[in-house]
Parts: C-alpha cells; sequence; structure tokens
C-alpha cells in the first residue's frame, strides 16, 4: 500500500474499500448476537410509540398547536425520528464510544494506521438496527400523509430524503463536536446523553416557541430545522427558500465547527497508555 | 451499622469526583422539559378553560414537580452497575465479606442521589426561579406532609425495581435491552411525559393496577392535589404495598440468582 497516498482519487477509493470491510465487520457481529439485535428493534419501537402517545394525547384536548394539525405533527415526528434513526446507524455508537478510546489508549492504535482518523473514528461500526426503525418512521409518515390526503410529487420526496440527510449531518456534526470534549473531561457520557435529549425537540413544530428558545435552537443548536424543513417541504409550508438555506448553511458551520475542534483535540492529546 | 456508614462515605466520594458529569447531565434534562412546557403554553393560548383539570399554571407546576421528584428518586446508573458487578464477576467480594449487597446498593444510591440533589439545587433553582409566577404551593399543609412520605416511598421503589431488573444479569447476557423496554413504560406511564388523569378514564384506571404511576405521577398528583381525600390515604398503602411486593422480590430473585451464579473472572 502506499505510504502516502498523493492524489485525491486514490484516498477516497482506499477508504471506501476499507468503509465496506467496516460494513461486513458490522453485519457479521451484529448477526452473532441475532436476539440481541432483535431486541433493540423492540427499545426503539417502544420509545417511538411513545412519542406518538404523547402527540395523540396532547391531541385529545385541542385540535391543532400554532396551526399545526395532529396528522402535521405526526408527519414531523415520524421525520424526526427517520433522521435520528439513520444517524444512529451510521454515527451514534462511534460517538459515544469515543471517550472510552481515549480512556483505554485504544486510538493510539488508530492513530497509527494510514487513513484518516476522524473517518474512522466516526464511522468504526454501524448500528443496522437504525434502518429497520427508520423504515418504520417511514411506514408512520406514509399513514400520516395518508390522513392528510397529501401527495407530494417526486421532486418534494427526493427534496425530503436531501434534507434529511443535511439534517442528519447536522446531528452528527454537534455530537461529534460533544464527543471530542471527552478529551478534556475523560467521561464525557454526561455530555453525550444531554445531547441525545435534545433530540426531543426537534420532533416539535418550531411555531410553538417563539423568543430567545426558539431563536436559540434555530441558529445556534439548530435542533428545529433538523426535520420541521423537510416536513414543510412536505406539506407545502415553506414560507420562503430562506429556510432551506439556513439548514444547510448550519450544517456547513457545524461541520467546520467540529472539524476545527477535533483537530485542536488531537494536538491536545498525550495518550492515556503507558 | 458502621460499615454501611462507611458505604455511604465511599458512596459521596466516588460520585464527587463525577460532579461535572452531573452538573451537564442535569442542566440538558432541564431543555426537552422547558420544550414541554412551552408546547403546552401554547396548547393553552389557543383554547380557553382547562385541560383535564389542570390550568396552565398547574401544567407547568406539574413538570416542575416532576423534575424535582426526578432529580431526587431516580436511579441512573446503579441497575447497570449491578448488572455490571454480576457479569464481571464483582459480586464475589461481598458474597464472602458479612455485608449485604442490597443493603450496600442501597446505601451507594442514597449518597448518589444526595450528591445529585445537591448539584442539581443551582440549574433546577434557576429554571424554577425563572418560572415562579406559575409555581403553585402545595395544596395544603397535609399534602405537604404526604408528598415527602411518598416521596420517599418512591425512592425506595425506583432503587427495588432496578435492582430486580438488573438481577436479570445472573441469567441473561445482555440486560440494557430490558433495562430499556422498562423504563420506556416508566416513561410514559409513570407520568414523566404527561400528568396521567389527563389520559381517558379508562387508561389511567387500568395504569392505577401497575406499580408505574406510584413511580413519579403519584407524589406529584398529592403535592398539586390531583390526588386527595380516599384516594390519597388509599394511594399510599397501594404504593407502600408495591414497595414491599419489590422488596421482597427483589431478596427472592437475588437468593436464586446467588445459585445460578458461576464467579466468572473471579
Amino acid at each position: 500500500m502506499n505510504p502516502e497516498p498523493s492524489n485525491l482519487a486514490t484516498r477516497v477509493r482506499r477508504h471506501a474499500a476499507i468503509y465496506a470491510a467496516l460494513w461486513r465487520n458490522s453485519v457479521a457481529r451484529e448477526m452473532s448476537f441475532k436476539s440481541n439485535f432483535l431486541l433493540w428493534i423492540v427499545v426503539e419501537f417502544l420509545w417511538f410509540g411513545l412519542q406518538l402517545g404523547f402527540i395523540d394525547v396532547i391531541y385529545l384536548h385541542t385540535d391543532h398547536i400554532a396551526s399545526w394539525s395532529k396528522w402535521q405533527v405526526i408527519l414531523l415526528v415520524g421525520a424526526s425520528h427517520f433522521i435520528q434513526q439513520i444517524f444512529q446507524a451510521f454515527f451514534l455508537t462511534n460517538c459515544t464510544q469515543l471517550s472510552e478510546l481515549i480512556r483505554t489508549g485504544r486510538l493510539d492504535f488508530m492513530l497509527l494506521l494510514p487513513m484518516n482518523t476522524r473517518f474512522l473514528v466516526s464511522l468504526r461500526q454501524v448500528d443496522l438496527g437504525g434502518f429497520v426503525n427508520g423504515a418504520s418512521a417511514l411506514v408512520v409518515m406514509g399513514y400520516a400523509a395518508k390522513q392528510l390526503h397529501l401527495l407530494p410529487d417526486a421532486a418534494q420526496i427526493a427534496g425530503f430524503f436531501v434534507l434529511c440527510v443535511i439534517g442528519i449531518f447536522i446531528h452528527y456534526s454537534l455530537m461529534f463536536l460533544l464527543a471530542s470534549t471527552a478529551f478534556w473531561t475523560v467521561r464525557a457520557q454526561g455530555i453525550v446523553w444531554g445531547y441525545y435529549s435534545m433530540f426531543n425537540i426537534a420532533r416539535y413544530p418550531d411555531a410553538a416557541f417563539q423568543g430567545f428558545f426558539r431563536g436559540f435552537f434555530t441558529f445556534a443548536i439548530p435542533m428545529l430545522l433538523v426535520a420541521n424543513v423537510p416536513v414543510k417541504l412536505l406539506i407545502n409550508r415553506l414560507e420562503s427558500p430562506q429556510q432551506l438555506f439556513w439548514l444547510l448553511g448550519m450544517a456547513i458551520v457545524c461541520f467546520i465547527i467540529s472539524e476545527l475542534f477535533w483537530r485542536l483535540s488531537m494536538r491536545h492529546y498525550a495518550s492515556a497508555s503507558a | 451499622m458502621q460499615k454501611y456508614w462507611h458505604v455511604i462515605k465511599i458512596g459521596f466520594a466516588n460520585t464527587l469526583v463525577y460532579r461535572v458529569n452531573f452538573l451537564f447531565r442535569c442542566a440538558f434534562g432541564l431543555i426537552p422539559l422547558l420544550a414541554s412546557i412551552y408546547l403546552w403554553r401554547t396548547v393553552y393560548r389557543d383554547k380557553s378553560g382547562d385541560v383535564g383539570g389542570y390550568s396552565l399554571a398547574g401544567m407547568i407546576s406539574y413538570y416542575l414537580m416532576v423534575t424535582i421528584v426526578d432529580t431526587l428518586t431516580a436511579v441512573n446508573e446503579d441497575d447497570w452497575q449491578i448488572a455490571a458487578d454480576i457479569k464481571d464477576g464483582n459480586i464475589s467480594q461481598f458474597l464472602l465479606k458479612p455485608i449485604n449487597y442490597l443493603v450496600y446498593r442501597l446505601c451507594l444510591f442514597f449518597s448518589g442521589r444526595i450528591i445529585f440533589s445537591a448539584v442539581s439545587i443551582l440549574p433546577v433553582g434557576i429554571f424554577i426561579f425563572c418560572w415562579r409566577s406559575y409555581f403553585v404551593a402545595p395544596h395544603g399543609g397535609v399534602a405537604l406532609g404526604c408528598f415527602l412520605l411518598s416521596t420517599i416511598l418512591t425512592g425506595f421503589l425506583q432503587f427495588f425495581m432496578s435492582f430486580t431488573m438488573a438481577l436479570m444479569a445472573f441469567w441473561l447476557l445482555e440486560v440494557s435491552t430490558l433495562i430499556f423496554m422498562v423504563f420506556a413504560f416508566e416513561y410514559i406511564a409513570g407520568g414523566h411525559l404527561f400528568p396521567l388523569n389527563i389520559l381517558p378514564p379508562l387508561v389511567a384506571n387500568v395504569l392505577n393496577y401497575t406499580p408505574f404511576p406510584y413511580q413519579l405521577y403519584f407524589p406529584v398528583g398529592i403535592y398539586l392535589g390531583q390526588v386527595k381525600g380516599a384516594a390519597l390515604g388509599r394511594g399510599l398503602v397501594i404504593q407502600a404495598g408495591w414497595v414491599l411486593f419489590f422488596y421482597v422480590l427483589a431478596r427472592v430473585v437475588w437468593s436464586r440468582g446467588i445459585r445460578k451464579y458461576s464467579a466468572v473472572g473471579g
């Protein structure tokens, strides 16, 4: 193998080959604990049902939340769950395990490998259950769309998925940023857990919030953009294309910040092993 | 009893190490709570009158009280640690010493909660201060007394249920799925997401036959005067009954588990 991959194409090809190997590895691991794999899917099902139950209970007592009808909110909860599950499939375990890699010093071995360390740390494992749960979210969205007599055209659907990918990228950048604080605090579980609890906000209609809260979770931590913008595209509620640009812009900003912080952390890293 | 006092002191020292972690955890935990409050405020703004017997102030106070009771009584690491102790063979040392593992764990739970609550005073205090105009006083002196008693019972119930569940590690390789499943039920049926009495009466009644409402909803309901009179006395007896039930269950499961135990890793 060329120790100094000079051009971009070879590097990309090599990383793709490595990623394929990581996938095979993950599939083999998941399949060796089949019952556990299925049980985790059941757990996620329960939590998804619980979110839907909450919305259902609220709408027992009102017929709209700031101009959002029940099935529109269900559509939003579904989209938020979809984004979260696909994020979970690719990135979540890897982010939460970063503090473990630092604490045990296993990160040293990864630093020695002739490849981008962030790439390896971020994509080491694939959580296949996330795809199953993501599919269940799409089923719920389909049902909600039927209740709304919604028939989005192909462009809308394609746009929806593109916006979802941007949303996943935002989640990833922010989670990775928080996970990187483990270089200083060693135990970052509290922080990672904290971000996880913020996922909750993404599934609420942005119009339900005002003032500082809304501003903060739109422009500082863009939780209220991640799922709201793709759903608004589907239900024809986007007042202007401005929100699309905000979503994209925030994704780029979040990624740049997380990359800068990662580089800073790398320089700070002093290794834990002997 | 002095040995358990030492355990409590060790628990203090151990959890104090993670105080910053606790602070983050608590502060982040307030964000979804804030979101729920805003959501309800939007619902109330567009309709006149109450929701299932709750005024806006009542509803907001409900969530504030949930935060307080949860901070004081929730199990957050103990079950994982107990399961890990069993899997890694760490409990062998307790079998050889004149120390009761259940009491040992209870002491650690107690000290952990004290530290967590102490750390939480700052963020929770600020949070409640910001919402003070909506914060209602307890529904009379009796309610306050019963609330405190019920909160203590809730702590015991939380602990014994988690302890029993973590003991499944004697039989199962992986208990985290089980813990998360039960946690999901606790979350919705315990009243974390919304007050249980805004549910359709049939559903709310069925839930009352499970231990979940007594893990959170019940003390909060007492404080707000949603549970009162005969239902209050009866509820306290039922809650104490559940505590006793899970205590006995924990002892039984423990003694059976020990027979199954093979001291992995020794």
